[in-house]
């Protein structure tokens, strides 16, 4: 016998434990989606990509990184297809395949973030805002009001940074990854 | 000596095509003990039977072995070939060598020497065979039916009709079932209660039906044409002899606000009360949870809080200090018909199932079951037929149906389809569009299911002539919003979220099976499958037999089932049942456990593995009479020959007579040491 | 009372610290001991396990093994998405194979996964006799008695319920048990458990202003007077973004943390509970409420007064009876 060949839906099934076979497309975790009005791809669009093994349309598809990560799929699949955490693994994939189509300003928000971690062990929202300018090319955008927070205390020139940033950076290593 | 005779068997090509069937003739042909040897295309046909036949006569056999298929498939038949050859039927056994052996290996030469060897240790376990008897039971010619739905009624009637007595327990007050509570019924839209009643009647009426309503059965002993039943009948407080079904108690009792069963909760009824108009026998249960005099009992006053229904009774047929009662009736066969429940709506759900928040634990009083709105379209309803929701009384002219809730649903709990919904919910839209014409009917579905005679054209005619709007999709969330439900769905062929502002909701709710049957079961011997419906013996050849000889089943506690479907397995069980009632003693393979009186040491092991309880403890007397000890005894009705005591006797006292420790051993030698 | 290991998380450090005050004022006075874990990190929050699996399961493992190693058994996260992604690591590392053995090698510390995750409200609920024994023995008016609150706990206090289970995922009470014990009325509205934007909240703002518009809405049409959140993602996404929703005209919806809302009840200082740091003013709503709960109190301790002097006029006038000989049942009984 042969072996069997690697398809999306096993790629998934190994990294998730969930069998992309048992979503019947009923529509439901698309119904309550908060974002689906906003992507091109609604929830149980990516299970039936997953499913007809077109790894190359789930992967560079934008609207996978629309998703909220909110759960609400998830939590009301009738058959625990869990189409977040699949999303969430597609991305991943998609990453790794270098064909992520992320809006920019959301590809720069996840970076911006990460390096903000992997730097000072927390995040330093001034910082991490500037480092997001950057990456988004949004120079100009206020994106988070800063004088206002700045004037409720609520933002600070100065990071914290932790003792054990060493351990932050081994941490990134061993997972691969490099904001 | 035994002279044993060995019969090979092609099967055509299934056996000869792996098997060398010669090779496996001339090798048995030499095995002490084997007086002759043959191999035949077909042997299960009629030639290759008459050659069994003749073998028996002309070579004086004391045994015989068919190398062929499974027995399952054709012991009876060589059997009875060797029984008409005068040769007592049970000195023949067949070796398995189709589905052991040929059809599982690919090798010729190997598949080949196994045969050899499978046919070898039948030859050596039929020089160890005796002459056995069959056993013969007596049969009670009575049938107990357990439930009163339509499929309880059906076989009740049948069997009643075949001329043999009935008892028939319902444990509601009335029988009936949930049809008694439908509108119309699909595909037909027949009025359910017009084609039912005269049913009920006539088993109430029917001279062989001993009907016993507001009752349960409390145990069961016995076995095939033989059980013993104890059934509780439940105090009713009301004298079924004395009642003549005037309601003046109903009219007189103050307790008037109590939900409804019947209706669904929709409507009222009063403490003591005849569930519906139509009920039979027609004649109320006091409901003592709810009754204020025995409320008032409950609290200990000193003084009875009411009694105005007795006060009312003018055939003074109300009892206050009725108690539960016990009788006992032999009977010969068991149907089983305790039908089915609805997936609860709301949050508190049985174990393993988990309900559904998302659509309010059906909170929102406007988001209604299926039996609820069977209840508002029927016109002996709480509305008398007109469409109102329950909020306020308006007439919704938005309702949304909602197909597949907690069914096909593994998440919740039940990964089944509830099989009749498509078609209720089809039903219900068509129901609501002839009765409001400019209102909207909206079902949420993932796939109709309408498979059955007249079914999908049924369901098309929803959609095609009454203008019900079909949405392929499941729902996310229904609330209530103000005055409106909100429904948010999708449409998967359209490919967008479709929210709705409905003023109704109906959820088409699962089928479940009732409460209590895994207990009912229980005392039967007969098993449930992981949701609680009845299993049958057989998927296929033996639908409504369960594996406990003796008790059937029918309708939707085996299975869901819609009326056709329920009503067809009654009558299934009742020609089962009359032919079981056919005969005066049934026939019984003698594959029984037998005790070995004088070794037995009456440790009662046996007794404690046996599953059937077939294993009874016997007193042993001198010969003076006096009692001296026990042993076991192992009733031939009850056995069903799995050979558990076998294995735990201490003393080796008890044994299949079929598989004779002695029998398996020389098998097991067989395989062994030949060579 | 044992202390519990904190884990603040950055948004209590820097955009939410009201969440902070507010969580520290109010556990001193429920007396519960709050200690915050030592050299704390960032939990990874969304892009941590956007991006890589393995890292949204080790940034948060870092904090329990700490949490661990400092010999605690429980963590307290207040921030919502800090507990969603901390109790996940949790469930991950004990249910997922492989990760447990490879969780020293990657942290470059001892772990056995021993700590339990436990959010505020979860907290507060416990806590909720406490708090309304505390309510009652203030003596300051409850500002919240009978003010009608919407309890909002979005997406990620309760999904998925494999990783939160301390709560119903779709009709959830434990916010709303909180506010009860507040003595406040917890509002029966719809949006409970919708998604607020959550991590959009600076990428796609156009989202969460639509998402943030129709919880405001809803819970408004329900008649709440604020929205009670215990996330700081939420708070940011309903109180930041109003700013661009009262450029449209319409009225502003006060947002407060849980524990500033506990605070409120046990007559602590608004200053002391952050209250000064939202976006959309807390005063009028806090000033209101002060002032009719004034009232209240002035107008029951009036009845009381008058109820008292009618009994003692009734007593006054029994006596004389008594005295007159007149004494009929009533006057028996109340030998
Ligand atoms: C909303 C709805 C609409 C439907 N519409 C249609 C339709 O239009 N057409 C159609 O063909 N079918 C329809 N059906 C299906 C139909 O109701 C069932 O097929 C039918 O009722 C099954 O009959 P039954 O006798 O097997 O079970 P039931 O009707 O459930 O009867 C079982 C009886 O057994 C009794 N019982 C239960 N447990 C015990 C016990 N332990 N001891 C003694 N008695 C017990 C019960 O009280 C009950 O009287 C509908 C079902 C629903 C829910
Ligand atoms: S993922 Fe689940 S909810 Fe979505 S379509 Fe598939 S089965 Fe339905
Ligand atoms: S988790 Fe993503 S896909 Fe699922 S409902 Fe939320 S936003 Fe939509
Ligand atoms: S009043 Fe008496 S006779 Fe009439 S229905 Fe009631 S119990 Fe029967
Ligand atoms: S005693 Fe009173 S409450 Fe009870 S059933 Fe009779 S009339 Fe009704
Ligand atoms: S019959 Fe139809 S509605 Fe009922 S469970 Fe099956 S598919 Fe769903
Ligand atoms: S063979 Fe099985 S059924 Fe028969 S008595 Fe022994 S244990 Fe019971």
């Amino acid at each position: 016998m042969s072996a069997p060949s690697r398809t999306l839906a096993t790629d998934i099934l190994e990294a998730t434990g969930i069998n992309p076979a048992t979503c019947y497309q009923c529509g439901k975790c698309s119904a309550g989606c908060p974002m689906a009005s906003e992507s091109d791809l609604r929830p149980h669009n990516v299970m039936r990509l997953v499913v007809q093994d077109r790894r190359e349309a789930a992967l560079s598809e934008q609207s996978i990184w629309l998703c909220l990560t909110c759960e609400t799929c998830s939590a009301r699949c009738p058959n625990a297809c869990d189409p977040a955490r699949v999303i969430d693994a597609v991305r991943e994939m998609s990453i790794e395949a270098e064909v992520a189509d992320m809006p920019r300003n959301v590809a720069a928000f996840h970076r911006a973030f990460l390096e903000q971690i992997r730097t000072n062990g927390r995040l330093h929202e001034m910082g991490m805002v500037m480092e997001y300018k950057l990456r988004s090319g949004d120079l100009m955008k206020d994106v988070i009001n800063a004088p206002g927070m700045l004037s409720r205390g609520k933002l600070s020139f100065r990071a914290e940074r932790i003792e054990g940033v060493a351990e932050i950076k081994r941490i990134f290593e061993k997972c691969g990854v490099t904001p | 000596m035994s002279r044993i005779g060995v019969f090979i068997c092609h099967c055509g090509e299934n056996i000869g095509r792996t098997v060398d069937c010669e090779a496996v003739t001339e090798a048995l042909k030499d095995h002490p003990g084997v007086a002759f040897t043959e191999d035949y295309k077909y042997m299960c046909s009629d030639p290759g039977q008459q050659l069994v036949k003749k073998a028996i006569e002309d070579n004086d056999l004391t045994g015989v072995v068919v190398a062929a298929c499974s027995p399952h498939m054709h012991e009876k038949t060589f059997r009875r070939a060797c029984d008409q050859a005068g040769l007592n039927k049970y000195m023949c056994e067949m070796a398995n060598i189709r589905e052991h052996c040929s059809w599982i290996h690919e090798d010729r030469g190997e598949a080949t020497e196994k045969a050899v060897d499978i046919t070898r240790t039948i030859v050596e376990k039929v020089k160890h065979n005796q002459p056995l008897e069959s056993i013969h039971i007596p049969v009670t010619k009575r049938a107990l039916v357990i439930g009163g739905g339509i499929a309880g009624i059906q076989a009740a009637l049948d069997i009643a009709d075949g001329g043999h007595e009935v008892v028939l327990v319902e444990k509601e007050a009335s029988i009936g079932g949930h049809m008694s509570q439908l509108s119309e019924t699909f595909p037909t839209l027949d009025c359910s209660q017009c084609i039912l009643t005269p049913r009920m009647v006539e088993a109430y009426q029917h001279p062989n039906i001993k009907l016993h309503t507001w009752s349960e059965v409390e145990k069961v002993d016995g076995y095939i044409g033989n059980f013993t039943v104890k059934i509780r009948k439940k105090a009713r407080s009301v004298n079924e002899d004395l009642c003549n079904g005037c309601g003046d108690c109903q009219e007189a009792c103050p307790a008037k606000r109590i939900p409804s069963e019947f209706e669904a909760g929709l409507g009222n009824r009063t403490a003591i009360y005849v569930p519906f108009p139509q009920a039979v026998p027609n004649i109320p249960v006091l409901d003592r949870q709810n009754c204020t005099l025995f409320k008032g009992r409950r609290k200990g006053l000193a003084k009875d809080a009411c009694g105005k229904c007795k006060e009312a009774c003018l055939k003074d047929a109300i009892d206050y200090d009725a108690e539960d009662t016990f009788i006992e009736e032999e009977i010969g066969a068991i149907v089983v018909a305790t039908g089915f429940q609805l997936y609860s709506i709301g949050r508190e759900q049985p174990e393993g199932l988990k309900g559904y928040g998302e659509y309010g634990y059906g909170e929102v009083p406007d988001v209604i079951d299926g039996l609820q709105f069977e209840r508002l379209a029927s016109a002996s309803g709480p509305t008398a037929g007109a469409i109102l929701r329950p909020s306020d009384g308006k007439e919704p002219k938005t309702v949304v149906f909602v197909h597949c809730v907690g069914s096909r649903d593994s998440e919740k709990g039940i990964s089944y389809c509830s099989k009749i919904c498509c078609m209720y919910n089809a039903k219900h839209a068509m129901l609501y569009k002839h009765k409001v014409h400019d209102g909207r009917a909206v079902a949420f579905y993932m796939d109709i299911r309408a498979a059955g005679k007249g079914y999908d054209e049924f369901s098309r005619r929803a959609i095609e002539e009454d203008g019900a709007e079909y949405i392929r999709g499941r729902v996310s969330r229904i609330f209530r919003d103000g005055d409106v439900v909100k429904v948010w769905g999708y449409d998967t062929l359209s490919q967008e979220q479709v929210v709705i502002d409905a003023d109704m909701v109906v959820l088409a709710t699962a089928m479940r099976p009732q409460d209590g049957v895994r207990e009912l079961a229980q005392k039967l011997s007969v098993s449930t499958d992981e949701h609680g419906f009845i299993n049958e013996a057989h998927p296929k050849l033996r639908p409504v037999e369960t594996n406990t000889a003796g008790v059937f089943v029918a309708g939707a506690c085996q299975a869901p089932r819609d009326i056709p479907d329920a009503v067809a397995m009654a009558s299934a069980t009742g020609a089962k049942v009359l032919s079981l009632f056919s005969a005066d003693e049934l026939e019984r393979e003698p594959a029984v456990a037998i005790v070995n009186e004088n070794t037995c040491i009456g440790c009662m092991n046996c007794a404690k593995v046996c599953a059937y309880g077939a294993i009874e403890q016997r007193e042993i007397c001198t010969v003076d009479g006096h009692v001296c000890g026990h042993v076991a005894y192992v009733n031939p009705g009850v056995c069903q020959g799995c050979g558990t005591c076998q294995a735990v006797c201490l003393s080796k006292s008890v044994e299949l007579q079929t598989f004779t420790d002695e029998q398996i051993f020389s098998e097991i030698n067989a395989l062994c040491y030949w060579e | 009372m044992t202390d519990v290991a904190y884990y603040p998380g950055c948004s209590l450090h820097g955009t939410s610290r009201e969440f902070d005050e507010s969580l520290r004022a109010v556990a001193a006075e429920l007396g519960i001991g709050l200690t915050e874990i030592a050299d704390w990190s960032c939990c990874g929050a969304s892009s941590g396990h956007t991006t890589d699996h393995l890292l949204g399961v080790a940034l948060p493992a870092r904090n329990l093994a700490l949490a661990e190693a400092q010999g605690f058994d429980t963590v307290l996260a207040p921030c919502a998405a800090c507990y969603n992604r901390l109790s996940a690591a949790r469930l991950a590392i004990a249910t997922e194979d492989g990760l447990a053995e490879q969780m020293p090698d990657i942290l470059g510390h001892p772990f056995a996964n021993s700590v339990d995750v436990h959010n505020a409200v979860e907290l507060l609920r416990d806590a909720s006799v406490t708090i309304e024994e505390k309510v009652a023995a203030t003596l300051a008016p409850n500002p919240l008695e009978g003010v009608k609150l919407a309890a909002y706990y979005g997406c990620l206090l309760v999904r998925p319920f494999e990783v939160c289970g301390y709560d119903d995922p779709e009709q959830p009470t434990s916010m709303d048990e909180v506010i009860d014990a507040c003595g406040a009325d917890d509002v029966d509205w719809d949006m409970k458990v919708e998604c607020c934007g959550g991590a959009f909240s600076v990428s796609r703002t156009a989202s969460v202003l639509r998402l943030g518009r129709a919880i405001i809405d809803n819970a408004r049409s329900h008649g709440a007077e604020a929205i009670i959140v215990a996330c700081p993602l939420c708070h940011s996404n309903l109180d930041l973004r109003q700013k661009a929703m009262a450029q449209r005209g319409e009225e502003p919806m006060p947002i407060l943390f849980v524990t500033q809302m506990v605070g409120l009840a046990l007559g602590l200082a608004p200053v002391d509970l952050g209250l000064g740091r939202h976006f959309v003013d807390t005063e009028p709503l806090i000033a209101r409420l002060v002032q009719q709960a004034a009232k209240r109190v002035a107008a029951e301790k009036l009845a009381k007064e008058e109820a008292a002097a009618k009994a003692a006029a009734r007593a006054e006038k029994q006596k004389v009876g008594v005295a007159a000989g007149t004494s009929g049942a009533e006057g028996g009984e109340a030998q």
